[in-house]
């Protein structure tokens, strides 16, 4: 039911793990639905001045498409600008993953949703530094 | 890549000596079992004979027994059947019908759609280690109760439901009903369906023992081919055929015998019925079932296991491994060639986790967890040392990827 892609970043998902100093974290889901994503991002700055997700990894709790949504997301969202990276949609990751089941794409919207919380919660924190 | 089968509770391998039987029906012997020269006189005998071995493994008239397509279409026969005959024969009568909460969908979606058309439908629950009470049964019975279905096997836990018992109970409610009936009138009879899909290979199958009126029973779950199942149907049971046609089967199931198919099916009854092979390979599959959840609990920490350990089938481990999610389990034993399968929400298509081990109790994020491992004839020790290797790793992966620690 999943294509190659997807099963590739499953069996080996990229950029997982911890970022001990992050500069923003999203959690997103709950144990009852069965996926929980947390994405955490460290924030620097291009050439141009502008503000970049420097590095991200995540963790996640969930199916071969939850793992696979995460691992897509941190190739999709490093090195770009926070502006860019905000824009990623709700079902680009599946899209770029190559498509995923009618009944996994919460995931892609899960993975988006855990990036877009992550950088509120770097940016409510570089407001409360200023 | 390596094959071990663990998923004998979704399908079996065809055994050889199956096959080999069903081979001549699909070349020189193709006749239409209804058709009257001899080529088709041929097929019908064959029918006839895999009937009468069926009748004598049921403990039933040959007559009884109809060969269907599987035991979806069987399950569909009891409920609908049954009940569309009552409602055709009682005009304006609101019938009740019992069906246990951990059904497969073959019984609960037929209910679902007759409480669709104004039949009252009793969903009951299992105590949490998966078994139906008597006491609740009784409880959950009314003067317009027509049917009960409650499958002797669970697919997902392997518990095995007191069929005789509820069968005996249902007898006494008839037997009372039918004295005082005279009185009242009011009173229904009860009739008794049970989904033995997953028992064939484990269980006592006599259905005067039993005392069920109905019973589903489907080959590829026992080493037949797919495509292929029974439906016992006793006789004065009411009844209204689903599927209509040609008359065959007395009218009770039309359509072309699948002459092929039935005899395989007979074959890998001929196979259970083997009383002493039976039972070693029952004890066989047992001790490795019972190594594979004793090597499990030493190596890996905060699982649980499904459903009464005692009254259950040999061949299942239902197992919940906590804070991982079922369905990455099994793609990563897909990838080292073992194949089990999982309650969790994630495999079947809804957002919603087994309904089996929710009707049992358990917490939905747990049930996300479960795996479901079930042996066969094929499996040997090697395939178990295997999982054992395997899965410790798989699951400590799967933690250390979690958020939650």
């Amino acid at each position: 039911m999943y294509n190659e892609k997807v099963l590739k970043h499953f069996q080996n998902p990229h950029n997982q793990g911890v970022i001990k100093d992050a500069d923003g974290v999203g959690q997103v889901g709950n144990p009852v639905c069965g996926d929980i994503m947390k994405i955490y991002i460290k924030v620097g700055k291009n050439k141009k001045g502008q503000e970049i997700v420097s590095d991200i990894k995540f963790e996640t709790l969930g199916c071969g498409a939850a793992i696979a949504t995460s691992s897509m997301l941190t190739d999709m969202a490093k090195g770009k600008t926070l502006e860019e990276a905000g824009k990623i949609g709700k079902l680009d990751i599946a899209n770029e993953l190559g498509g995923l089941p009618q009944a996994k794409l919460h995931c892609s919207v899960l993975a988006h949703e855990g990036l877009a919380k992550a950088i509120e919660d770097y940016k409510q924190k570089s407001k409360k530094h200023k | 890549m390596k094959n071990i089968y663990l998923d004998n509770a979704a399908t079996t391998p065809i055994d050889p000596a199956v096959l080999k039987s069903m081979e001549p029906y699909l070349r020189a012997n193709f006749g239409n079992a209804s058709s009257l020269h001899y080529v088709g006189l041929e097929a019908k005998r064959t029918v006839d004979g895999v009937q009468e071995k069926m009748g004598h493994f049921l403990g039933c008239l040959p007559q009884e027994v109809y060969f269907t397509s599987g035991a979806t279409e069987s399950d569909n026969m009891a409920i609908l059947g049954l009940t569309g005959a009552i409602l055709r024969a009682n005009s304006g009568f609101k019938p009740h019908i019992v069906v246990s909460a951990m059904e497969h969908d073959a019984v609960l979606e037929p209910a679902k759609q007759l409480s669709k058309d104004g039949v009252e439908v009793t969903y009951l629950k299992p105590n949490n280690k998966g078994l139906i009470e008597l006491d609740s049964l009784r409880k959950a019975i009314k003067n317009n109760t027509v049917l009960v279905s409650i499958m002797y096997v669970n697919n997902e836990i392997g518990t095995i439901q007191l069929i005789a018992e509820i069968g005996q109970l249902i007898k006494e409610l008839n037997e009372k009903a039918a004295a005082s009936a005279k009185a009242t009138a009011s009173r229904r009879k009860i009739y008794f369906h049970t989904d033995a899909t997953q028992a064939v290979s484990y269980c006592d199958m006599n259905v005067v023992k039993l005392g069920v009126d109905m019973l589903s029973l489907s080959a590829h779950k026992i080493y037949g081919p797919k495509g292929v199942g029974v439906f016992y149907l006793k006789r004065g049971t009411p009844f209204r055929s689903l599927i209509w046609g040609g008359h065959q089967q007395d009218g009770i199931r039309s359509g072309t015998y699948n002459v092929a198919g039935i005899v395989g099916l007979g074959k890998a009854i001929e196979l259970i019925a083997d009383k002493k092979k039976n039972k070693e390979e029952n004890k066989k599959i047992k001790e490795l079932r019972d190594y594979l959840i004793k090597g499990i609990k030493k190596s890996i920490k905060r699982i649980r296991i499904n459903g009464d350990m005692i009254r259950r089938v040999p061949s299942n481990a239902s197992i919940i491994f906590e804070g991982v999610e079922g369905e990455s389990i099994l793609l990563m034993l897909s990838q080292k060639g073992i194949a089990v399968s999982t309650g969790s929400a994630c495999s079947s298509g809804s957002l919603e986790p087994s309904h089996v081990l929710r009707a049992i109790g358990v917490k939905p994020e747990l049930a996300h967890g479960s795996i479901r491992f079930s042996l066969g004839r094929f499996n040997v020790k090697k395939d178990i040392d295997c999982v054992l290797k395997e899965l410790p790793l798989i699951i400590k992966r799967l933690r250390e990827m979690s958020p939650l620690k």
